[in-house]
């Protein structure tokens, strides 16, 4: 009895140290958006100091925040919904009609997320230029759905597999056709497992930075770009560049705070079972 | 009214033929039950009846009309899923209507028709209830109704009483016997569950690795099996077998010695047999009987009382006997008993397999079902 209270105490504190120690670079950038310049990079940081909005003014007149936010919500929303609108009927199909081939293409898909993305920089560069898609939000919309669609496809998949077959046969001699199956049966029976595969992607799709910093330039430029369009290379200004980030990662912050529930549920919903 | 009519159906799964050729005939408001051991085919028979499953070659005929490529929903069936396969997002009502949904059924006009069949099926205090707040037996009445309300030519049954518990499994066997009555649809039923395929069916078709064994009504296969298979897998506890010798065969009549040399006379046209040749001897466990003048005798290894019966398990002559008893029976484990067995009651076998025919036919055969149920049908009209 003692020693299981002793345990549970060690694991508790090792769960809080581990939660601090991730959790400090983000307190920290927080902390630090609210210093002043000069606070920012004093040694020792200084825990105590009068918060200031400073570094949040001069990042909003600098740069022009709505619009960064909103590009990021339209891209990232933008590639989700087409994402799942591809994957969708991908997943049934694999799922459901199932070929020798189904494995080695569900591997297959997979294996293109193993390729380091600079790898294949060039090559979506020229062919962005040549069909004009540079630095625009339906060029960034396609990069960003082809990056997540492989785990969009993989996380559908699983959460069809788990329907059973006889439910979509019984539609099927109900008099349903292969879109109504869909749309009436599998949709509405996945749709937890939707909307967490959903939320996985505008999340990823909010934090990438490497194709927006290599694909846009301002008027499709996300908040990614925005955040790093404030370290330049004439110093870094510490205040300031947390009070971007803060403000670029907050939206999302919320978002996957308010949904975690849901996102758990998701992500370990083949997992657990 | 319809009908059904299988052609030589064949099903090939990636080059193994799982359905090997097989013909029978439905007749109209006939209940016919598909029954054999697990991988027998008959569910992937039924799937293919259904449309859910293609056909490697053959025809299927529902009413005359070759069904082969036409789509489920068009053959004018309803099948109700082992597993149920309710929707279980939707209400029972929505469960039940879906498929006039899909048809675009006026709103009123579906929910009239949802609600007869939930009258039916007693299953009005439900419909707003959606399928997990159900328990299983109210679960498989759904499914039955959304097969009921589509109104259906042919109702198609895939085990659907194996998931319930075994008291409920004999109350929805009674509702489904009574709904077939009420209904007056031909019913094609699959089940491993020999007790369901003789107490529903008109027709039994025993399937075994994907051939057809035999067809008849549920006398006709206790009384006269075909081959030895269909003896041994119709009754229970299984038909006793042990092998014998032909002393003498004539049309009339085969003599055979049983082990411990008592002889006995089976009236089963012996023709296609001769003195000398080695015979499978079958003999229900229900038809043997204590007789201490019997042929037969051996030691008691277990004794199973179920109150009304009992089954005794004797050790003769290196064989292991059943034999189903009066329940009174006052016989202890390694008692000595003598049993025998009325000639008629015994089936013999020859090599192949096949049954030698017997020169009556039990009197019950070719009373049909309908007319053992005469006064229900009565009362309903």
């Amino acid at each position: 009895m003692h020693s299981s209270i002793t345990k549970k105490l060690a694991i508790t504190l090792l769960a809080w140290a581990i939660a601090l120690v991730v959790f400090f670079p983000i307190f920290w950038m927080i902390l630090t958006g609210f210093k002043t310049e000069g606070e920012a990079v004093a040694t020792p940081p200084s825990l105590f100091f009068e918060p200031t909005l400073s570094g949040y003014h001069e990042v909003m007149a600098r740069a022009d925040y709505v619009k960064f936010a909103i590009n990021s919500v339209v891209v990232s929303l933008g590639s989700t919904l087409l994402a799942l609108l591809i994957a969708v009927p991908a997943a049934y199909s694999m799922a459901f009609l199932p070929t020798p081939r189904t494995r080695g293409t569900l591997l297959w898909m997979l294996s293109t997320k193993m390729l380091p993305p600079v790898g294949v920089l060039m090559p979506v560069y020229l062919l962005f230029r040549d069909m004009g898609l540079l630095d625009s939000l339906s060029g960034l919309i396609v990069i960003y759905m082809l990056m997540n669609l492989p785990i969009v496809v993989w996380m559908l998949y699983t959460f069809f597999k788990d329907v059973p077959k006889d439910i979509l046969e019984a539609g099927r001699m109900d008099g349903a056709g292969t879109l109504q199956e869909v749309l009436y049966l599998l949709v509405p029976l996945t749709l937890p497992g939707i909307a967490s595969t959903g939320l996985l992607s505008v999340i990823l799709s909010w934090n990438e930075a490497f194709w927006s910093l290599n694909l846009t330039t301002s008027s499709a430029a996300p908040l990614t770009a925005f955040i790093a369009s404030f370290s330049s290379p004439e110093g870094l200004f510490w205040a300031k560049l947390s009070a971007a980030s803060t403000m670029a990662i907050a939206p999302i912050l919320i978002l996957g705070w308010m949904t975690q529930k849901q996102m758990v549920r998701g992500l370990t919903f083949g997992a657990v079972k | 009214m319809a009908t059904l009519e299988l052609n030589n159906i064949v099903k090939d799964f990636a080059g193994t033929q799982v359905i090997k050729g097989v013909d029978l005939e439905v007749k109209d408001r006939e209940f016919v039950v598909f029954v054999g051991p697990s991988g027998c085919g008959k569910s992937t028979l039924l799937r293919m009846i259904a449309g859910l499953e293609s056909v490697s070659s053959g025809d299927i005929l529902i009413d005359g009309q070759r069904m082969n490529e036409v789509g489920p929903a068009e053959r004018g069936l309803s099948m109700v899923f082992q597993s149920y396969a309710l929707y279980p997002h939707m209400t029972v009502e929505d469960n039940m209507g879906f498929s006039l949904r899909l048809a675009k059924v006026p709103k009123a006009e579906r929910r009239e028709k949802v609600l007869e069949a939930a009258r039916i099926l007693q299953l009005e205090n439900l419909l707003e209830r959606k399928p997990k707040a159900l328990s299983g037996g109210q679960r498989q009445r759904v499914a039955i109704g959304r097969a009921i309300v589509r109104n259906p030519s042919i109702f198609l049954f895939d085990e659907p009483l194996s998931n319930l518990d075994a008291a409920l499994r004999v109350q929805m066997r009674i509702e489904l016997a009574r709904l077939h009555e009420e209904l007056d649809a031909t019913m094609i039923y699959v089940t491993h569950d020999q007790i369901e395929a003789m107490t529903m069916a008109d027709k039994i078709v025993v399937l075994q690795g994907g051939i057809v064994e035999q067809v008849g009504s549920p006398m006709e296969l206790y009384h006269h099996p075909r081959n030895r298979f269909v003896a041994g897998f119709i009754g229970s506890p299984k038909m006793n077998f042990i092998d014998v010798e032909v002393r003498e065969a004539r049309g009339e009549g085969v003599s055979v010695r049983l082990p411990g040399g008592g002889e006995y006379s089976v009236p089963v046209d012996g023709s296609g047999c001769q003195a000398g040749d080695t015979l499978s001897l079958g003999i229900r466990p229900e038809h043997l009987t204590l007789d201490d003048n019997g042929p037969l005798e051996g030691d008691i290894t277990v004794i199973e009382r179920l109150g009304g019966v009992t089954s005794l398990y004797v050790q003769c002559h290196g064989e292991e006997w059943i034999l189903v008893t009066d329940g009174e029976v006052s016989h202890r484990v390694r008692d000595n008993v003598r049993f025998g067995f009325a000639p008629a009651r015994a089936h013999l076998f020859a090599e192949d397999g096949l049954a030698l025919t017997h020169l009556e036919r039990h009197p019950l055969v070719d009373v049909e079902r309908r007319q053992n149920r005469a006064s229900t049908a009565a009362d309903a009209s």
